[in-house]
């Protein structure tokens, strides 16, 4: 079979986890990893699932490895961050059937709270890192990373970036490979990590990583292009930048980008003028490089912050005068919520009120933005609840009578229950509004414990948010429809002023929401007009203003949600029903 | 070949991805390699987005810098304007005639610039269509990225046939029909 097909980095790192005979897959949804995960589950040989966070995809991934298969674990940069703890201890104890996790970063920042680099935390972790870039390789190095993986015993992490994820270039296909299942042994010196196994194994993994960096001498996935006396060490998307601005030049095309192979590297350097170390985000390559007395080029001329091109290479490296013309003076064009957003409505009724957010991760991020302007602070996965109750401890309870902690449905299963679980054990008495609109929005729709349903299609007993809170021993759950403008605000204030925890529950689905019917449109009754302002105040993008300051619906971007209809005093918009016209 | 620079601009929602398809898929049915790069995520609710299409005998990065674009296609006027240094000298543009307020203009705190199309024309080689009329027309306003693709595929080498066979290919079953007529709207306006 040589069929050829052209696939998103995501698509191929599935279709290489396929290949290579893979039979657990676990993550959770983030950008850019999100399509790895939806992708996998279209091969039926893989069992796939959506986890609710990473430590427990990793997990689980570990638990699918130890009893003797290939599994692997996908998330976003920041999500390794919640999988650290088993990460740093699964070094330690290796893999029998083989273990990959795929992490992918963000740098330029498209859809995430930092710019991490992965290649860090691997180090720290003790972890190989295979780095592709393009799907061709994507596929190939999943293949790859897990015959190291079985070889030196080893979980080795595959770092990919927003921009091979989400790229799309030619892939060839292969068959799945057949991979018998290991048998599983019971060995505790190498799978109990307690402090006299973990000694030993310590010792184990840093010889495994001087083996593996012998390894990468001489392994074809680093590979020397000689040519012109320029030479670059480089990496992933930014080889291509690289062949792109400067194809006559010598690279070493870093595919393992730890441990990182000395010989190789001095053996590069010896043979090129002029040494380049182009990586993007954190100088990993070339601290390493400059450690071992080599005179290189990096940080010192290209940027730690923001994706790499070519033309970065030709004015920098190659001194070429770019015409570039000068961008257009423009206004910008930030993300918003959309028509029809149930969050638009519960972050308007905060604003009405004067309330402040602690903010969580998820498309609600936005209300810290104008208009809506009330989320305070967003720092990480399930932050907002813990630290409402933190200010509670240090400025009392009055001081929160203003402050509540918003959490989508989806960053409440991830890491929100415990916060909240200590808010009640510790005798907070805060407002936390879960805005459950039924998915996690933001990736694109995945669904989770509370959803009933599962990533292969499953309809399962949905858990539910209410009857979990109640279970807490929180005796004040309220459900209330997050387009119900006044009953929100009637609930907030009564709320905010109890002197007890309280849970609002602000339902109402997702507008994008597949299955999502929009009965209703909203439509301008000029003549009643009287240029307030008032429907333009949440920020919906269908409303604007003519230029004689009356507002006018666009009907191809209305959901009908009616928010405006209940801000407007004087009748002049209108919700109609859709078919009637 | 020398390989040729496309960039899709638009708003997010607009559907850009779906266009990005079909021309990765007419250009990889022809032989060529083809890189495309797309913005998922956040970006995506109601965002400025850039989708990049390169295809030629051999390509190396995979998106498209600026001063380097043949054909610009743009969903809406202010994102035509926005991304107009990207286009190379002879580079031309297709752009729906279509205006989408940022919410910075919304909130009343900056003005939707004036005259964009006019004011391009004077620099470049810009080619305009309401596509959203043309699709109201045919009955869906939903396929009128396929009217703006019709324009721009006047641009590019592939026949009319070619076109209407990768649509055929890439949109689902139900809507082919539609899509094929929205095409054909923009290809022969």
């Amino acid at each position: 079979m040589s069929e050829k097909k052209v696939m998103l980095g995501n698509e191929a790192i599935a279709r290489g986890a396929y290949e290579a005979g893979v039979k657990v897959s676990s993550a959770y949804p983030g950008t850019p990893s999100t399509e790895i995960s939806e992708n996998i589950v279209k091969y039926p040989e893989i069992y796939a699932e959506w986890a609710p966070n990473e430590a427990v995809a990793l997990e689980t991934a570990i638990g699918a490895s130890i009893s003797g298969v290939r599994a692997i674990a996908s998330m976003k940069h920041v999500g390794v961050n919640v999988a650290s703890d088993p990460l740093y201890s699964i070094s330690y104890i290796g893999v029998n059937g083989g273990l990959v996790l795929v992490a992918a970063d963000d740098p330029g920042l498209y859809s995430s709270q930092n710019e991490q680099d992965t290649r860090r935390v691997a180090r720290a972790a003790i972890v190989p890192v295979l780095e592709p870039s393009d799907s061709q390789e994507a596929k190939d190095f999943v293949k790859e990373a897990f015959d190291i993986s079985e070889k030196f015993d080893t979980p080795v992490i595959i770092r990919t970036t927003t921009r091979l994820a989400h790229s799309q270039t030619v892939v060839e296909l292969n068959d799945r490979l057949e991979i018998q299942d290991k048998e599983y042994v019971r060995d505790i010196v190498k799978n109990v990590m307690m402090p006299g196994n973990a000694k030993k194994r310590h010792l184990v993994v840093e010889q495994r990583m001087k083996d593996l960096a012998e390894y990468g001498n001489t392994a074809a996935i680093n590979r020397v292009e000689m040519g012109s006396e320029i030479g670059f060490i480089t990496q992933g998307i930014e080889y291509q930048y690289v062949k792109e601005a400067c194809p006559e030049a010598s690279v070493l095309k870093l595919g393992m980008v730890n441990p990182l192979p000395e010989k190789l590297i001095r053996d590069f350097a010896s043979k090129v003028k002029t040494l380049y170390i182009f990586e993007e985000l954190e100088p990993v390559i070339e601290e390493q490089v400059r450690a071992w007395g080599i005179p290189c080029y990096g940080k010192d001329i290209f940027t730690i912050q923001g994706e790499y091109s070519a033309n970065m290479i030709r004015e920098r490296v190659l001194k070429q005068e770019l015409a570039i013309e000068e961008p257009a003076d423009v206004p910008a064009r930030p993300p918003i919520l959309c028509p029809g957003c149930p969050h638009r409505s519960t972050f308007f009724v905060l604003k009405k009120l004067g309330i402040h957010a602690c903010g969580d991760i998820g498309c609600y991020t936005l209300g810290a933005v104008a208009p809506l302007s009330v989320i305070d602070t967003t720092v990480c996965m399930g932050a907002s609840i813990a630290m409402l109750h933190g200010m509670e401890k240090a400025k009392g309870k009055e001081y929160i009578k203003n402050w509540v902690a918003v959490i989508g449905d989806s960053t409440f299963m991830h890491t929100g229950i415990a916060s909240l679980e200590n808010m009640s054990y510790n005798q907070s008495t805060g407002t936390v509004i879960i805005m459950d609109n039924s998915t996690t929005g933001m990736t694109g729709h995945q669904d989770h414990a509370a959803t009933g349903k599962t990533l292969m299609g499953e309809t399962v007993p949905a858990i539910s948010i209410y009857h979990m809170c109640k279970a807490m021993n929180i005796e004040h759950v309220v459900e209330v429809d997050a387009f119900d403008t006044k009953e929100m605000e009637r609930v907030i204030k009564e709320e905010t002023k109890r002197d007890a925890l309280s849970v609002i529950i602000a339902c109402a689905p997702c507008a994008l929401l597949k299955g999502q019917k929009f009965p209703y449109r909203v439509r301008e009754i000029s003549e009643k007009c009287k240029k307030c302002g008032a429907c333009l105040k949440p920020g919906c993008p269908a409303i604007t203003k003519n230029p004689d300051g009356t507002v006018h619906v666009d009907v191809t971007m209305c959901n009908g949600c009616g928010l405006c209809t209940q801000l407007c005093h004087f009748g002049a918009l209108e919700k109609y029903e859709k078919e009637a016209k | 070949m020398v390989t040729k620079n496309i960039m899709i601009v638009g708003v997010g929602g607009q559907g850009t991805l779906l266009t990005s398809r079909i021309l990765g898929g007419i250009m990889t049915d022809a032989g060529y390699e083809v890189k495309l790069s797309e913005v998922h995520g956040m970006a995506q609710r109601g965002g400025s987005v850039v989708t990049y299409v390169r295809y030629g005998d051999k390509v190396a990065e995979p998106i498209v810098e600026e001063g380097q674009v043949d054909v610009l296609i743009a969903f809406e006027r202010l994102e035509a304007l926005r991304y107009a240094h990207f286009l190379k000298k002879d580079g031309v543009i297709i752009a729906n005639d279509q205006r989408i307020d940022p919410m910075p203009v919304v909130m009343g705190a900056q003005e939707y610039p004036k005259d964009i199309l006019e004011n391009l024309q004077k620099k470049h080689k810009i080619y305009s269509i309401d596509a959203m009329a043309k699709a109201k027309e045919l009955g869906n306003s939903r396929v009128f990225n396929n009217v703006v693709l019709g324009m721009a595929a006047k641009h590019m080498q592939f026949s009319k046939e070619e076109w209407l066979k990768i649509i055929e290919k890439t949109v689902p079953p139900k809507t082919i029909e539609i899509n094929k007529q929205a095409f054909l709207a923009g290809y022969e306006n």
